[in-house]
């Protein structure tokens, strides 16, 4: 009997112990796979840091680029590069015949002519003269340099020749080949070219769309908050108001991109692919998030202060907007901003009203079509070039950023100017 | 010019407020009591100022493109131009004085673009005049209208009042906002397509539609076999349920143990690190899943001989479910925690051990909270869309196979409307229909979930 007693007891508490590591390996699961995720985006996009040049030489032959004597500026604008740019590539290998001289003009970028009108432009006095221009790489050569190409592939499987191996190895061992730091990721607009597309045009873009979003969404959301919480009588048309906003906070987001493309683009006839209606489309899906927590926010502050105001003869109206709005101003503001952050990282309404066109300019204003940020992840992860893999990882790793100093600073206001009433 | 106006106008009211104060203090220097502070006054006369500027500003966005249109084509509605016709000479004639045109120029562009940029500075003209002296005659008849004995405060307030009421609407308007924009498109496309096809076919071939001329599109016998969504709904509902696989075991286990288990100090830094789960775009997941999971999958799968497609449910669902883990564990944490600390007391003096407890005691109690928590998850897996755009596959297969690639309502969606779309196209009109089904789903989910959650609030404050 007493025996049966303790088993049953052991049995019992070892049931107990494994129930505790269920639940101790459900929280390690969600933060391995947190793990393995970052690891797994930094590890691929990191390299997208650094960019691939080869030093070449070029001369800038005056007869070549069709110049005169004693050329002005607009001159050397108007001369021609493309001869000696091509001249400087087939100069690598003076065997060449016209096939792999072919093959050497595609182991740079097609911006190598711009590179080298550029260096002329800078220093006027070169004609005449050879020096080594720093060259963008390709992006399967810069795969290869980074060690992200598998070269074991036969031939006729990769984009990159046997030939345009053997003299970039040439190029390695001779030490003209570098690697820098890559500027052009962060000042580029997209580009079809891998290395040459930047992150500009869908970063403007991502800043104008949230820019619009705030500006519409914060003022609305903040006095529908106050009406709903301070003013509001409770009756069915506000708890209709109320199931309509909690409602809406579910609504999955590619219907928002539905209603942006149906009544934004459609009826209003705004212009398509912009951030002015990207940013109107997000800031009607932010909207029941900030006045969630302006209500919230509203609500934490003790009905002490307002009949404090009310006995000293303030009105209703003075007393909110004197004293219950600015002290929950700091939650209103953490909320908004977390509300910006989703905002920030949407997608698919986005593409829905159009802004996953390709845009090869940097817009100036949230009416030039633009790409966002997670579009550009989108745009580039759709795309089979394999230099765009790192590209995407290290756009991801700029969201990334971004939406770690928004919740960051939505933690610090909270922490820092939110009283608490206790 | 707008930006110029409406800059006037802001200096305009605040003059007016100035003024407003002004006249205030000179009532009390005249001794006499005043019935509102002495900004009131000035708020007063802001109002009136602001309000004739709204009005015919609001007026003129409206009226103003129809009428100067109306102008132009007067000229030659009688010409035996066709309505459609004249449309696009307009849209061109205004693109070219925009100097955005870059087609052929005829004379007729060219008329009317001239007298189109006359007209428009003529109209703008006009509004400078309009709305300054509607300004100005309403702030000097209030100004002339305020005296010791009037009232202030109370229109002031009023006023304000109104305008919260209105923001407040807002969450209203975007409700009919979405269901107008849905349910247009939404009719058009059930009377091309009978509504019984669509709910209960099982062939989705939406290309096959695109490619037909538009002039034959209204033939609803080409469409038969076309847009029949059943594999789509089959394989969201699939995709979702294998992210609830996923999601319900670890978020719920993690949630119990959050609440129950966890010290303060694991508490602390376990549950904000598990909501970055949350905090993470989808597009990024959707990379992870299509980069990452699928081919390690593929390649699993190969390995122990069974054939795996590289863009499989199980790849995008997982994913997903990775994504929902944090909602349902945090809702959760939140539910049990609210359970009443007597019900656990009651249970321990009872001899019942930890997790006894839990499951017998806690998890009845706090179950309506967190049916609610997996409701609201599932609206959240049947919505996602990035994910399954980028690794579940485009091509809408009528499978139980997780290995295989399917297809769901947001997908579609996608895929139909990327690019250009074309208004009264079935194509087009499909996605709206699509995206109707999904806003009637989830509105479904998210009712009955918020009130499963609100009543359990109330069951235990």
């Amino acid at each position: 009997m007493n025996k049966n007693k303790e088993q049953l007891l052991n049995k019992r508490y070892k049931a107990e112990q494994r129930f505790r590591l269920y639940g101790l390996s459900a929280i390690f699961m969600a933060l391995l796979f947190l793990t393995i995720f970052i690891f797994k985006i930094f590890s691929t996009g990191y390299s997208a840091f650094q960019k691939t040049w080869l030093i070449v030489p070029v001369t800038f032959d005056a007869e070549l680029m069709m110049l005169d004597q004693n050329p002005s500026k607009q001159d050397l604008q108007d001369a021609d590069y493309y001869d000696i740019a091509l001249k400087s590539m087939a100069d690598l290998d003076p065997n060449a015949n016209e096939d792999q001289e072919n093959e050497l003009k595609r182991m740079v970028s097609y911006f190598f002519e711009k590179e080298i009108k550029n260096e002329l432009l800078n220093d006027p006095n070169l004609i005449g003269k050879t020096k080594e221009v720093y060259l963008t790489a390709s992006d399967d050569l810069d795969q290869v340099f980074k060690g992200n190409y598998p070269r074991d592939l036969p031939e006729d499987q990769r984009r990159v020749s046997d030939y345009q191996l053997k003299i970039f190895d040439q190029l390695v061992a001779n030490g003209k080949v570098e690697s820098k730091f890559n500027i052009s990721f962060f000042t580029n607009a997209d580009s079809r070219e891998a290395e040459l597309a930047g992150i500009a045009s869908s970063f403007m873009g991502s800043i104008f769309s949230i820019l619009v979003c705030l500006m519409i969404a914060f003022p609305v959301a903040v006095l529908a908050a106050i009406y709903l919480e301070e003013f509001a009588p409770k009756n069915r048309f506000t708890d209709f108001i109320e199931v309509n906003i909690n409602n809406l906070a579910a609504v999955p987001s590619i219907v928002f991109g539905l209603l942006g493309l149906g009544v934004l683009l459609a009826i209003f006839q705004l212009p398509r692919s912009t951030p002015l209606v990207g940013g109107i489309t997000l800031s009607l899906m932010t909207l029941p998030t900030i006045i969630i927590a302006a209500r919230a926010s509203l609500k934490a502050v003790p009905p002490s202060i307002r009949e404090a105001a009310l006995a000293m003869g303030a009105s209703r109206m003075q007393t909110t907007m004197h004293h219950t709005v600015p002290l929950s101003m700091p939650g209103t503001l953490s909320g908004t901003i977390i509300g910006l952050a989703q905002a920030l990282g949407e997608t698919a309404p986005l593409i829905l009203i159009g802004m996953v066109a390709f845009v090869n300019t940097i817009p100036g204003s949230p009416m030039d079509p633009a790409a966002s940020l997670p579009v550009q992840i989108y745009i580039w992860a759709e795309s089979a070039e394999r230099g765009f893999v790192e590209k995407v990882s290290a756009c991801i790793m700029v969201l990334l950023g971004f939406l770690i100093i928004m919740n960051l600073f939505a933690q610090i206001i909270r922490h820092k100017f939110e009283k608490k009433w206790s | 010019m707008n930006l110029i106006l409406f800059t006037f106008i802001v200096l305009l009211g605040f003059t007016s407020y100035y003024f407003g104060r002004k006249k205030a203090y000179t009532i009390q220097s005249t001794k006499k009591r005043l019935t509102a502070l002495p900004q009131f006054y000035g708020y007063y006369l802001a109002i009136w100022c602001a309000i004739p500027a709204f009005i015919i500003f609001s007026l003129w966005a409206i009226f103003e493109p129809t009428i100067v249109k109306l102008l132009i084509l007067s000229d030659y509605s009688n010409q035996g131009y066709l309505d459609d016709e004249l449309n696009l000479l307009y849209e061109k004639s205004k693109a070219l004085s925009r100097g955005q045109f870059t087609g052929e120029i005829t004379p007729f562009i060219e008329a009317s673009a001239e007298k189109y940029l006359s007209l428009r500075s003529v109209a703008q003209s006009s509004k400078v005049v309009i709305v300054l002296s509607a300004i100005i005659a309403s702030v000097a008849y209030a100004y002339k209208r305020i005296s010791s004995n009037s009232r202030t405060r109370e229109p002031v307030e009023k006023f304000l009042n109104a305008v919260l009421f209105t923001a407040s609407l807002a969450a209203i308007l975007t409700t009919v906002g979405i269901v107008f924009s849905l349910i247009f498109q939404t009719i058009d496309f059930f009377k091309v397509i009978p509504l019984f096809d669509f709910v209960f076919g099982t062939h989705w071939y939406p290309a096959k539609a695109f490619v037909r001329d538009s002039s034959e599109a209204l033939d609803p016998t080409m469409y038969s076999d076309t847009f029949g969504a059943v594999p789509i709904f089959a394989g969201t509902f699939f995709i979702a349920f294998i992210a609830m696989c996923v999601a319900i075991p670890i978020g719920l286990m993690s949630g119990i143990y959050l609440a129950e288990y966890a010290s303060t100090k694991v508490r602390q830094y376990a549950k904000p690190l598990i909501e970055i789960l949350a905090g993470i775009p989808t597009v990024v997941y959707g990379f992870f899943a299509a980069l990452t999971v699928g081919p390690f999958l593929k390649e699993l799968g190969t390995s122990m001989g069974l054939e795996v497609s590289a863009e499989s449910a199980l790849a995008a669902g997982g994913v997903m479910g990775i994504m929902i883990i944090p909602f349902i564990s945090s809702l959760s944490d939140d539910v049990i925690t609210s359970v009443p600390q007597s019900l656990r007391d009651g249970s321990y003096a009872m001899g019942a051990t930890k997790s006894e407890t839990i499951k017998r005691v806690i998890f009845p109690a706090a179950l309506p909270g967190i049916v609610g928590s997996i409701l609201l998850g599932v609206s959240r897996a049947i919505g996602e869309t990035m994910i399954v755009v980028m690794a579940s596959g485009l091509a809408a297969n009528l499978t139980l196979n997780p290995l295989e690639s399917t297809s769901t309502i947001t997908a579609q969606i996608v895929v139909i409307l990327i690019g250009d779309q074309a208004f009264g196209d079935p194509k087009t009109q499909a996605a709206f229909a699509l995206g109707m089904s999904l806003f009637l789903v989830t509105l479904c989910l998210n009712i009955v979930a918020l009130r499963v959650v609100k009543k359990y609030r109330e069951k235990y404050e």
